[in-house]
């Protein structure tokens, strides 16, 4: 029993660290008034950057710098399209979401010998378990806490965010800005340059999430390794309310459904079938769209062009 | 000026009309993975490693086309067919159905599809079917010799008929070694989902299974991910998966598409194409068998009784069941 209820957080925590890095990512470009359905795209790229910078240079931080390198460079794409050319957000966020993916696969085949998927790292290669071999193999703690680094950056990079949305001067521009960008132009903030920075960052973190999928939670980039991940991220992002913690409280609610797939699905006492199970993490997402989480509303200026 | 302009044209033409009549006349082959990719160290990297033993040997002109997902099928199996190849294999039961209408469109050009038998092939198509559950008898029971806490797991891809005889050919074979052994199952619904993989393997690893064999394609690089990181084992499938987790990976299953791919294609060379048939390998074909880094991790007395094993298989005088309804009459009958 105790175990049950330890695999459940453990399994929660591994699928919903990504999802984490990439909804703060939504947060921060969407409280500046720009949407980003570009995520998953972004993702990609930070995915494929990471297995391919790992599995080259053996450097796991270095492989996951880079994929917020690469996050960030094709979030460039986005913040010029719909901020410099006020173009349409979610038109934007489809074309990435579409070169996102192209981009990993064609330089892929170039680097790989013609192949889409890169070559496993060695489990030292990966990105390290800080509390590996601190608690005995398979007892209470060790299923919840032996986890990635990744993931307990995520949780750190919650709070990070949060505070700087909240706490600092910059966090309370970025929202001005999503709010009211005319208002806060009248009072001499630089609107085109601050949504630029959200977006920018929103990338950095889509491509953390990739990352994390990639060189943690697996050993490699394959082109169905992110296979929606950016749009539950995105998903969460709208019922966490477009708020640091409240997105961290959706990812996990969908990594916990994920979590209690394989769980239930590893019972002999249930007899429904494994199809029936796979849907269970889509269905409790919807029922509680529906049911729990009430009005949520975006920064008033989300997704509406700023011309000066 | 103009005549000299013409006279270059004339030889550009000539010459691009020799080049296209000597390149039909050498043999291309080409193959369509399926969504797991032509590195998923599984059976599309088996038979493209059968494809370039093809080249190097036979001197055939070989390549391939990646599917990303169901939906490309079609299209790559088009393309191939336009890039003049005279033979184009179909990787995995799931593009039967496309490879099918591809054969009867398309009479002049030979196909070729692995873990397909259709109930009437046409003249220009051949079926590839292998006995995956003799491979998965074998390395079921050197799991149930060698687990230590009595406990094993299987985790399978999805519930297509390819994967039950892997299911259940491996459970007779751990109760075959030993009654007592206990067999956790757990369906993936994927086959690239390596996370879930690794969910699901690291699940029976915490409830005591010691070692989980798997046959679920992209899923199963979660599977072995979850032994290197627990240091169980685990047992690989179609390839010899040892390299993944050289320390963790107690044997494999392996389906031999290499040779099947290089036989076939041989065969075409040869002319005598056995096109309208579905082809059998199993372990007496040398079709499928236990991976040769066995060796490294299990002891030379269960190798020797395996080898005995084979032997009975071969003979027929065991006959390894595919299903649930003969699994259960084979336990009984223990």
């Amino acid at each position: 029993m105790l175990n049950s209820i330890a695999f459940l957080i453990g399994t929660t925590l591994l699928y919903s660290a990504p999802l984490i890095y990439t909804a703060l990512g939504g947060v921060i470009s969407e409280n500046a008034g720009v949407v980003n359905i570009g995520l998953e795209g972004m993702m990609v790229l930070g995915a494929f950057t990471a297995a391919t910078v790992g599995y080259f240079t053996g450097n796991p931080w270095f492989a996951f710098l880079m994929a917020g390198a690469a996050g960030a460079s094709i979030a460039l794409f986005h913040a010029i399209a719909c901020v410099t050319y006020t173009a349409d957000h979610v038109i934007s966020g489809i074309a990435i979401n579409f070169l996102g993916p192209g981009i990993a696969l064609f330089v892929s085949t170039i680097v790989f010998e013609g192949a889409t998927m890169t070559i496993p790292l060695s489990l030292d290669d990966k990105i390290p378990r800080p509390l590996n071999e601190v608690f005995a193999q398979n007892s209470f703690f060790d299923i919840i806490l032996n986890q990635y680094a990744t993931v307990y950056l995520a949780f750190i990079l919650v709070a990070a965010v949060w505070f700087l949305l909240y706490k600092t001067r910059f966090g309370l521009r970025i929202r001005s800005v999503g709010e009211h960008p005319r208002a806060a132009d009248t009072l001499g903030i630089n609107v085109i340059g601050i949504k630029y920075i959200a977006v920018l960052l929103s990338g950095m973190f889509a491509g953390f999430g990739g990352a994390a999928m990639s060189i943690a939670v697996v050993s490699n980039f394959r082109p169905t390794l992110i296979s929606g991940q950016g749009f539950i991220a995105l998903a969460a992002m709208i019922f966490g309310k477009w708020r640091p913690f409240g997105a961290m409280w959706a990812c996990l609610l969908f990594g916990f459904a994920q979590g209690l797939v394989v769980f239930l699905g590893g019972k002999d006492t249930i007899a429904v079938s494994s199809q029936v199970w796979a849907m269970l993490p889509y269905i409790i997402t919807l029922v509680i769209l529906i049911g729990v989480v009430g009005k949520s509303e975006a920064p008033s200026a989300d997704g509406v062009p700023f011309e000066k | 000026m103009k005549k000299s302009l013409i006279f270059s044209l004339m030889t550009l033409f000539i010459a691009l009309f020799l080049v296209s009549a000597f390149a039909a006349k050498a043999l291309k082959v080409a193959m369509v993975t399926d969504t797991g990719g032509v590195h998923d160290q599984s059976f599309n990297q088996s038979a493209w490693e059968g494809l370039q033993r093809v080249k190097k040997e036979l001197g055939v002109d070989v390549s391939f086309k990646e599917s990303k997902q169901d939906a490309d099928y079609a299209p790559n199996f088009e393309t191939l067919i336009d890039g003049g190849n005279s033979l184009i294999w179909g990787i995995g039961f799931l593009m039967g159905d496309v490879i099918l209408d591809s054969a009867k469109t398309n009479p002049k050009v030979n196909f070729a599809i692995i873990d397909y038998a259709y109930d009437k092939t046409p003249k220009n198509l051949v079926g590839v079917v292998f006995k995956a559950e003799e491979a998965s008898f074998l390395v079921g029971y050197i799991a149930g010799k060698m687990t230590k806490k009595n406990k094993v797991g299987f985790v399978g891809g999805m519930h297509i008929p390819v994967i039950p005889p892997f299911e259940f050919g491996y459970k007779a074979g751990v109760k075959y070694a030993n009654k007592k052994v206990e067999i956790m199952d757990q369906y993936a619904e994927s086959f690239v989902d390596a996370a879930k993989g690794k969910a699901i393997a690291n699940q029976m690893y915490q409830k005591g299974a010691d070692i989980v064999f798997h046959a679920a394609g992209g899923v199963g690089d979660g599977v072995i991910e979850a032994a290197k990181e627990q240091k169980k084992w685990a047992i690989g499938v179609d390839k010899d998966q040892n390299f993944l987790a050289p320390n963790n990976v107690l044997t494999s299953a392996m389906k031999r598409v290499d040779n099947a791919v290089f036989n076939v294609t041989k065969d075409l060379k040869d002319g005598k194409f056995k096109g309208g048939q579905t082809i059998v390998y199993g372990l007496k074909e040398g079709g499928v068998d236990i991976a040769p880094s066995s060796s490294k991790h299990v002891p030379a007395a269960i190798l020797k009784e395996v080898a005995k094993i084979k032997q009975m298989i071969i003979d027929g005088k065991l006959k390894v069941p595919t299903n649930e309804k003969d699994y259960n009459a084979f336990v009984k009958g223990l």
